[in-house]
Formats: C-alpha cells, structure tokens, sequence
C-alpha cells in the first residue's frame, strides 16, 4: 500500500494520477449524494435476457464509442502532435456505410454484418487516409487538415444514404448496440475490452509505441534513426480510422438508426479531452493508451453524475466544462511541478539523498 | 573570504531530487577579471551559473555582490542587479533588427522611439568594435557576430558580471578572436567575466584565473598561468596524468594493405556537392575544416540524411543506393548526428529505449525486442560506457550531455555496424568522457570497424585519425595521412597556404 | 447514387440559377403551362425538407401543367437572389420558405408590381399580409395540443411523464413543449423530469436511462420526435420494461417516419403527432381555384396517429422517408 502511494505521488503526478483521482472524488462524491448511485441490479430485458443494469452499467457502457475513439485519438496526438477534429463526423460517414450495406441486402445475416462492418472500416480508413496524408506528405497542422472532413463530413453521411434517418433492425444489431442473448454484461462494454486488448498486442508484437513516440518527440531524430515518420503518422491516422469504424457502429447498433446529423456529435471536442484527462501530452510524444480510456470513464460518469442530479442537459456543457478546466489545470506541468516539489520535500524529511554529481 | 570579491557566492548546496547537485561551493569573481569555470560535465557548473542567473533557487548559502548579500529569485532579479547572461544557444530573435533584439523587453515606456535606439544601438556597437549595424536583421549576421550582440546587449544592461555560458562552441578561429577582443575590452572596463567552456586552450588564451568544480564540490581555485594544462585535466577528471598521455601512441597503422569497406564516387546531395570518397575496414579517418565547410553535409550524404542527387557507392565491392537512413543501416552503417539536441537524443524516453532504437528499426516494426532483452543491452551498454544515470529507466532529456552522448553511441554500437560515423561526438562534453569515446573508437577500430570521426579539435583529430579529409568552401582540398598529419599542416591546408 | 445524382444535378441548377440571375428560358412558352418558381431549404437539411421537396415536385410537375423552377438555399441572401431571378425571369407564381422571417419586403414588392402571386409554405415571414396571396404552415402549438390532447383521452390513473425536448429554442420544441408544459401547471400531469436531448436519439436514451437508474416511476414518455422517442425506448427494452398497446409506459413521438408509424402499427409505440410537409397540393388548389383561401394563414391540418388506429395505408400516405 505504502508502495503504491510512492509510486504515484513520489515523483510527483504520474501520468494516471489525475484520471484515478477523478473517477475516485467522483465515486466518493456520488456515494454522499446517493448511497444507492453505485448499485447494480440484475432484471430481465425486453428479449427476456438475463442484464445487469445501474449507473455503473450506464457510464461504462454509454462511454464505449468515446472510449474507443479516444484510443485512436491518443495515437494520433502521440505521433504527429496534433488531434483529428472530424471523427465524428467520419463516424457518421462509416455508420452511414455500416446502414447502407446493411439495407442493401435482402435479409441481414451474421456475414452481412461482418461485411458491412468492413465496408465501414474500408470507408473510414479511406477518409482517415486522405487525413493522414495532409498531415504526414503535406505537413499540415492535423486540426486544420481535419477541419476540412469536419466540416463536410456529415452532408458526405446524408449522400451515402439520401434519407434523414434511415433503420435496420435485426436481432444481431440488438446484440452488438445492447446485449447478447446469455452475457449480462452490455455489448459496447465488450468490444472496449477487445479493442484495447487488440491496442495491447499490437504495442507488444510490434514496435509501434516506440516508434511512435520517437517520431512525436524529436521526428529528425527519428528519421535519422531510420524510422519512416510519414509512414508512422499514416498509420496513426488508420489505426484512428478503424476506431472511428468500430464507434459509429456502436452508435448505429445501440438504436439501430443512423442520424447523421446526430450520431456522435461533439464527440471529437470529449475524445481529445479523453486523451488530456489520461494525462497524454496533446503536443504528442510519450502517450499511455490506458489513460485515454480512463479520461473517456472520468467524462461519461461526470455526465451521468449530472443528468442523476436532474441538472438541464443545456447546463450539463457547462458544469463538465468547469469540472474539466479545474482537471486539465491540475494535469497542468505547473501545478504537477508544483505538486511534485511539495511531496519531494515531505519525503526528504525521512530519507537522506547520496551526493552526486548533477549538471 | 576574499576582501576584494566583486561577485562572492559562499557556501552554495543545491539539492535536486536524488542527487546532491552542490555542497558548499565558494567561488569569487574579482573587477575587471575573466575567470574561468571549469568541471566536467555533472560537476555542477551549470547549476552554479543557474542559481546566480535566478533559474534556479540555492538551498543554502549566500551570494554576496559587492559586499552586499542579494536574493536573486529570477532572472529579472539577476538583470536588475547587474548579472547578465550570454548562452551558448542563441536567444535572440533572428528575424528581427540588431538594435530590436539589443533593446527587445527593456523598454520603459509603452512607445518605441525607433530612431533614438538605433542610434543608441550603434553607439554600443561601436564603442565595441562590434561589426553589425543596428539596422541589419540579425539573422543576416554570422553567429560570432551575432553572440556578440547578445554580448552588447548584456553590456548596455549596465552589468558588473557577465556571464559567458559555453560562447564559442559554435563559433570558428577567427570569430573566436573577435570574441575574447571584446572579453579583453570589457575587462579592461572592469566587468568580471565568468567564462564556462570545453576548450582548454581558449581557458589558457583569455582568462585570469580559473575555478574548478568536480562532483558538485569545489575543487580549487587557481591562477591561470601558475596551472598547466594537463594538471587542470588531471583536476577536473581526477584522474592520473599517465592515462592521459598513453592515448595516441597508436597513430600510424599501415591500413594500405587493408581492403576497402566504402567506396563513393561524385556523391552528392542537396547540401553536399560531389565528392568522393572511401574508407577500409577498420580505417578511422575523419573529415575536418571550418565550420560550414561541408564536413557535416559530406557525412550526411554518405548516411543519406539529405537528399541523395547522385553519385555511385560501393560497399564491400557491391553497388548499393544510399538514399535513405534505413538503407545505410541495413548496410551496416551507424551514423551519430552532430546536434545530439535535435538529431540524437529522443530525450523524453528512457535511456533504455534510446539504447535500442536503431536495433529496433533495423529489425522492423514487427519483430519487437522484448522488453528483458532491452533491459540486458541497456545495462549491459550503461555498464561498459561507464554512462551515469539513475536507472536505465530515466528520461534521457535528465542526463548531463556527455552521457547523452554515450547513450548514442550505445544505440549504434548495438546495431553492430561495420562503419560508424561520428560527427562532433565529443562538442560540449567534458574531458573525461572524450578521452573515453576517443579511446572507444579506436578500439572499434582494431575489431575492425570503420570510422568516419570529425571534430573541431584538430588535436583530437590528430590522436584517433590515420587520415584526414580537409574540407574548405565545400570541397576537398586535401587528403593527410602518415607524417602529413600535424596540427600545422593540417592549418596549412584547411588555410590553403599549401594544398 | 440515383438520388444523389439527382440531388446533384438539382444543386447545380440552383447553383447557375444564382449565378445567371436565373438565365435559363424555359423551352416552349404554351399559355397552357403555369411557371411556379419554388424558393426553399435543400433537401439535405431534413428527412421532413426531402418529403417537402420531392411533394412539391410531384404536385407541380408538367403532367399537372405546371413549369416548375426551383432554387435551394439556407442561407437567407441567396434565396433572396433567387427570388429575384425568378421575378426577372417572369414566373407566374412565387412560392417561398424563407430561411429567415426577416428581409423579404423588397423582393416581394418586386414580385407584386410584376403581377406575380407569392405564396408562403411552411414558414411565416414578417412581411404585410397584402404582399401574397395566402401562408400554408403548420401550427406547432396545435401538434403539442393534439398530442395532449389524445394522451388525455387515454383516462391513465396518474400521468408520470418523462418529457424529451427538441433542440430548445427551435419552432418545433417550442410548440410541442408548450401544451405539455400547460398540464405540468395544471397538475393533472406529473413531470418526472424534462430535459433536452437535442434532437439526439443517443441523448434521449441516456436520458431516460437516468431515470430507470434512479428508479422513479414513470409511465409516459413524451418524445419530441421520431429519434429520440426510439432512443427511449432503447433504454426501455435494455430495463426490461414493457412499451406501447398494453406495455407499461406510453411512448410517443413525432414527425411520422415510416418507420416510427410502422413501430405504431406494431404495437410498440403508442402515438404518433404528423408535422406535415405536404403543401403543395393546397398551393395548387388555390392556384388553380378549386378551392379559395378563408384567411391569409391556412393552417396545414395535421393528424396524430394512434396505435390501435393505424393502418398500412396510413403508413403509404403519410409516412416520411422509407
């Protein structure tokens, strides 16, 4: 115990420090409004399966699209220094897709699904390519290079299927955007878990990580290391691509509807702050994917927070907004400076420090 | 304690989390004196100069100025009491006027009076003999030059102390000259200069006395011309004298019979033109001339670090194409950047990742080193290079300059190359660890690696080169070796007297 | 890619018509023919705008005698431009949804003086009621009262009612907030909570998923449109709490989506309030006499469809999109 409290205040805030801090004041804060908040009850869905249910359920489930997002997006910050502001807009472009192909067959059927899942994905990878490519070949700031998909991306969405609000429905589609006959455990849930166990071995059967933060940090030093740099920062923007894929998925299957006016937006402002909370640089470098899907938890619980407290969801922007500022400003390198001198000096007090030389 | 300091710091400590940076130094700097401080890197020169300049707080101690104690908390502080600062980075504007960047954040009123501070600016300038008018933007001067404005500025800032961090790094002969005029002048003005540099024949050339630093305490204080060169060494490293000097008996090798390892004809690239060049195996050969002679940019072309526009190389016999990084290190070809800052170090990651990046790349994104192998090369590479970190898990960017370096080196060693080229390893480090890397290479050598070394000391040069390419105006002008390789023929051909 | 083509080519005729101050001569100028120029929102702004655009080009198509122009803008200026246009260019009829209430007086002046009759649909604007002929429109506040109206009737014990609105602030919200809010006053209904979700279905199910997790009771669910009455209902079937025809909790929505009124037709949604986008052939009526204008404003009749009601034809007629 005494071990883990040094290590995450001995050098002062760790990387993880603020997004655990968050989610445990706001658990903490919960329990005294609503000793009940936290409750899981276990009941019958209208398909007559066995599902667990409570706010816990709510944020955990409800923060899968941002979360996935958020995994994307803190590779890309990582590695070109910068963040995609139209994944929402391309969610709503490869949900539109995900729909179409969907719609286009006679009957949906698991290999439909499958299909239609990689056509979104194929869809999504094209744009993020086009992304991708200004940002790495024509070393454009990747915020503007983004803003251009931003801004047009959802009419693209409109194009793709003509109709305001198009619908499937089939049992499959239930089961991924709620729950599998047998599991009790939401299905967006699950496909958080595989998708950042899928981000794990990549990072350990490949040496993306490593590669990716040299770029981020010193990209000369990199090339000169070898490292294709434009190759790297590419492929963050895919790897993006295909968590975008996965979210407006989600997105489409939870209702089964596309809105492509509606469907995650704003989304791309609450995956960069996810990537922020979890204590990622967002001038790129070192990253910690595990920190970005803690801060999307920290963001979906504040709001759930919110809407238990029966604030007006027009006030909801504003109080997350303050909540928010006072986070990034304790991640601040500032106030972490700060905070690491006043626990270096609480700990000098037991332990002696060995002269050393030191420039 | 001295009666007649202008500038007394006594008794400094400075704690830094892990490592006592200063224990109870002294140091006194007299009027119109240049004194030089010296240590290697990690012996606390820096930090001393950071408490003084307000960058960093002391824990203990006192800092008197004239007698009187002062607080400096800031480097506004150190200005206001008369300390200024020259470093060794430039910290001016480039894209503005000299007497812009001479006046820049010391106006007193909100409107500028344009006209009245180039007039003012020039005054300075000449009053110093300082070549550069106030109208010139100063990235249109040379760096000396430029160095010296900040100099200028400095002085207008009506100081007692200047401070002089690492000035001549980046400079060449000449400008160095122009500098340590202006050193001289100053004194004679009765400025006290303190002096922080590598080179020790400028310490011996310039300044009065001189203060050593070792380990973060203080070694001694001594007058210049009452130490000779090779006790100050021995002061700084503390190491014996004998081990100096057994370097550089290993000078003339009979490489002729040796085969060629590299061989490049017309190469060029968009900073190098056309050359060619070779070296065998285990040959250690280096590229010298002034700054901006094309030393740098030829190497580069030979690691396709710029554009390759042409040329044809050879490696062991083979046509091969170099256009890329990657496609000399999978030739074997291991290259350490001159900007350790910018080209080398990935100063945020560990010195563990650092150590293998290049193994890494060469053997490809999808055949990751594990992270115990890691961590075997890394102590195996912290251990033989003597590199002093915390752990092999500490940023690289906290490691004093020398053990960055070997942290680099320790990155090409790993990928086994057939040829290494080192461009300035040894720029801005201290003395200990370049006897180290000048010993490293030529052990390299007798395994049979190829080196490329290239430095701006010529004596250091002389030491590990069997031969030289001298480089002037962006070609080679000549090629010395054997009895040829003395430090005035050298001269002679990077001047041109006799190439 | 059919649609979009025609979109396509539909923009790029708006487009040149801007351009050209509407350059183009129509072919043969036979009495026989009326010009109606169109000037309305594109299609692309709403599944209820695309309905509006597709019916008016069914009703004034060539077959029915019209020559039909048309001009698609959200932007206020351009769709004043167009208007222009469309006056140089001598049309017979004028027909407009503005973007914006305010601006029109001069361009309409200009029509009046060129003898052309300008009819407003589906949006007012603030001009004198003497610059055109008749305003068709539907009335918000009438399908929020409509709605309430039919949830009256359904005689429940108590009203506990979870109230989703629109974007705040917009005409529809307003409207169908308005009646329910009358109630809430009255206490004859009782508001378990009423928040915005933004026209965003996602949004609606957290919302509702918000107040299971707090266990309230509730039994009605007042949904502001199609959307996210389906979002509400999502949240349901993941509680397991039964809906629509016999279910535990009422839900309702509004707009007639096809596929809203086909979730009536099964049972699963209770009711459902039309903001009908059809009113081209009450323009053509008047235009052509069969029929002649009681007031200025003629208030589109809007029907609410009821579960237990509906038919398949109900769904062929009124329905939205697909």
């Amino acid at each position: 115990m005494k071990n883990a409290f040094k290590r995450i205040f001995g050098t002062g805030l760790g990387q993880l420090t603020i997004p655990i801090i968050s989610i445990l004041l706001l658990v903490v804060f919960n329990l005294i409004r609503d000793p009940s908040f936290f409750s899981i009850g276990i009941m019958h869905n209208n398909d007559g399966n066995i599902v667990l249910a409570g706010n816990l359920i709510s944020i955990i489930n409800g923060a899968s699209e941002l979360a996935v997002l958020a995994m994307g997006m803190t590779l890309v910050t990582a590695a070109c220094g910068g963040q995609d502001i139209s994944v929402g807009a391309a969610a709503a472009i490869a949900g539109s897709a995900f729909v179409k192909v969907l719609k286009s067959a006679p009957a949906i059927n698991g290999g439909i699904v499958v299909l239609a899942f990689f056509s979104a994905c194929l869809v999504a990878v094209i744009f993020a390519s086009f992304n991708g490519t200004l940002v790495a070949v024509f070393k454009i700031q990747p915020m503007i290079a983004t803003l251009i998909l931003y801004t047009c991306g959802r009419s693209i969405a409109y194009w793709i299927n003509g109709g305001a609000t198009p619908t499937v429905s089939s049992p499959i589609i239930t089961g991924i955007g709620s729950f599998i006959p047998g599991i009790p455990v939401p299905t967006p849930v699950i496909i958080v878990l595989v998708m950042a166990v899928l981000f794990k071995l990549l990072f350990h059967f490949t040496s993306l990580e490593l590669f990716t933060q040299s770029v981020g940090i010193n990209g000369s030093a990199a090339r000169l290391n070898g490292i294709n740099s434009t190759f790297i920062k590419l492929l963050s923007f895919i790897i993006l691509g295909v968590c975008v894929a996965v979210a407006g998925c989600i997105g489409v299957s939870r209702l089964g509807l596309i809105n492509h006016e509606t469907l995650l937006l704003d989304v791309e402002m609450d995956a960069i702050l996810a990537v922020a909370i979890g204590g990622n640089n967002l001038g790129g470098g070192k990253f910690k994917i595990g920190g970005s899907i803690l801060g999307a938890y920290v963001i979906q619980m504040l709001t759930i927070t919110l809407y238990a407290m029966k604030v007006s969801s027009t006030d909801v922007k504003a109080y997350k907004a303050i909540v928010i500022i006072l986070l990034v400003v304790i991640g601040s390198p500032v106030v972490k400076a700060k905070f690491g001198k006043f626990m270096g000096n609480v700990m000098k007090k037991n332990k002696k420090v060995p002269v050393k030389g030191a420039e | 304690m001295q009666e007649n300091c202008l500038l007394q710091m006594h008794h400094i400590d400075k704690t830094f989390p892990g490592v006592k940076a200063l224990s109870g130094v002294d140091f006194c700097l007299r009027k119109g004196e240049i004194h030089a401080l010296m240590g290697e890197n990690g012996a606390g020169k820096s930090t001393l100069i950071k408490i003084l300049t307000g960058v960093y707080q002391m824990d203990g101690g006192e800092i008197r100025l004239e007698g009187q104690p002062v607080v400096i908390k800031s480097p506004q502080d150190a200005g206001n009491n008369g300390i200024s600062t020259v470093y060794q980075e430039i910290t001016l504007c480039p894209n503005i006027t000299v007497a812009e960047n001479m006046f820049i954040g010391r106006d007193s009123s909100f409107f500028v009076k344009k006209k009245e501070r180039e007039k003012r600016a020039d005054e300075i300038l000449t009053k110093l003999g300082i070549p550069a008018r106030s109208t010139m933007q100063l990235g249109s001067c040379s760096l000396a030059v430029q160095q010296m404005v900040a100099i200028a500025r400095a002085v207008d800032m009506k100081c007692k102390v200047l401070i002089l961090d690492e000035p001549t790094s980046s400079l060449d002969d000449k400008e160095v000259n122009m500098l340590f005029d202006l050193m001289r002048d100053l004194k004679s003005k009765g400025v006290g200069i303190i002096f922080v540099t590598h080179f020790l024949e400028q310490v011996y050339e310039v300044s009065d006395r001189i203060t050593v630093l070792r380990n973060g305490e203080l070694v001694g204080e001594y007058l210049t011309q009452e130490l000779p060169q090779v006790e100050l060494v021995s002061k700084m490293i503390g190491k014996e004298l004998e081990e100096l000097s057994s370097l550089g008996e290993t000078e003339e090798t009979g490489d002729e019979e040796k085969e060629d390892f590299y061989v490049a004809k017309g190469l060029s690239s968009s900073d190098a033109l056309a050359f060619d060049f070779n070296i065998k195996k285990g040959e250690v050969n280096g590229f010298t001339g002034l700054l901006g002679s094309g030393r740098s940019e030829s190497v580069r072309a030979i690691f396709g670090a710029d554009k390759v526009t042409g040329g044809n190389v050879k490696i062991k016999g083979k046509n091969v194409k170099i256009t890329k990084p990657i496609d000399a290190m999978k030739h074997g070809i291991g290259y350490l950047a001159e900007d350790r800052k910018r080209d080398g170090i990935i100063a945020e990651l560990s010195v563990r990742e650092n150590i293998i990046l290049a193994l890494q790349v060469m053997n490809g994104m999808f055949k990751p080193i594990s992270r115990s192998e890691a961590e075997t090369f890394a102590d195996e590479y912290i251990k033989v290079l003597n590199i002093k970190t915390a752990s092999r898990e500490t940023p690289v960017g906290s490691l004093s300059g020398g053990n960055q370096q070997k942290v680099i080196l320790a990155r090409w060693l790993l990928t086994h190359p057939d040829y290494l080229i080192l461009d300035e390893p040894t720029r801005g480090i201290d003395v200990g660890t370049k006897l180290e890397i000048q010993k490293l290479v030529l052990k390299l050598a007798e395994e049979g690696v190829s080196v490329t070394f290239i430095s701006s000391e010529v004596e250091e040069m002389l030491r590990t080169c069997s031969r030289l390419i001298v480089m002037r105006d962006r070609h080679i002008v000549g090629e010395l070796k054997g009895k040829e390789l003395t430090q005035t023929q050298v001269m002679k051909t990077i001047a041109g007297g006799d190439a | 890619m059919k649609k979009f083509g025609a979109l396509l080519l539909v923009g790029v005729l708006a487009f040149s018509c801007l351009l050209g101050g509407c350059g183009a001569k129509t072919g043969g100028k036979s009495s026989g023919t009326i010009k109606v120029g169109v000037v309305n929102n594109p299609p692309s702004e709403s599944g209820y705008r695309e309905a509006n655009v597709k019916d008016m080009e069914a009703v004034f198509s060539a077959e029915n005698g019209y020559d039909l122009k048309t001009a698609y803008s959200l932007k206020n200026d351009e769709q004043l431009q167009a208007a222009q246009g469309f006056i140089t260019e001598g049309v017979d009829y004028l027909l407009i949804s503005a973007a914006e209430t305010t601006g029109w007086d001069e361009v309409l002046k200009k029509a009046q003086e060129a003898g052309i009759k300008v009819y407003l649909f589906d949006r007012m604007i603030d001009v004198d009621e003497n610059l055109y002929e008749a305003a068709v429109v539907s009335d918000m506040a009438k399908e929020g009262e409509t709605a309430v109206n039919w949830l009256l009737s359904q005689n429940l014990a108590e009203y506990n009612v979870i109230h989703i609105q629109g974007a705040m602030g917009s005409d529809a919200q307003i409207g169908r907030t308005g009646a329910l809010d009358e109630q809430f006053a009255a206490g004859t209904m009782n508001k378990v909570v009423q928040q915005t979700a933004t026209w965003d279905e996602a949004e609606a199910k957290k919302i509702v998923e918000s107040v299971i997790n707090s266990g309230e009771d509730f039994n009605v669910i007042y949904a502001e449109n199609d959307g996210m009455a389906k979002g509400a209902v999502a949240a349901l079937d993941e509680a397991g709490i039964t809906h629509g025809v016999d279910g535990q909790v009422i839900v309702m929505g509004f707009d007639c989506n096809k596929w809203a009124l086909r979730e009536l037709l099964a049972g699963a949604w209770n009711y459902d309030g039309q903001c009908s986008p059809f009113q081209a052939q009450i323009i053509s009526d008047l235009i052509k006499g069969n029929t002649t204008a009681s007031s200025k404003k003629i208030i589109n009749e809007e029907k609410g469809f009821d579960a237990k009601t509906i038919t398949q034809s109900d769904i062929d007629t009124y329905g939205l999109g697909e």
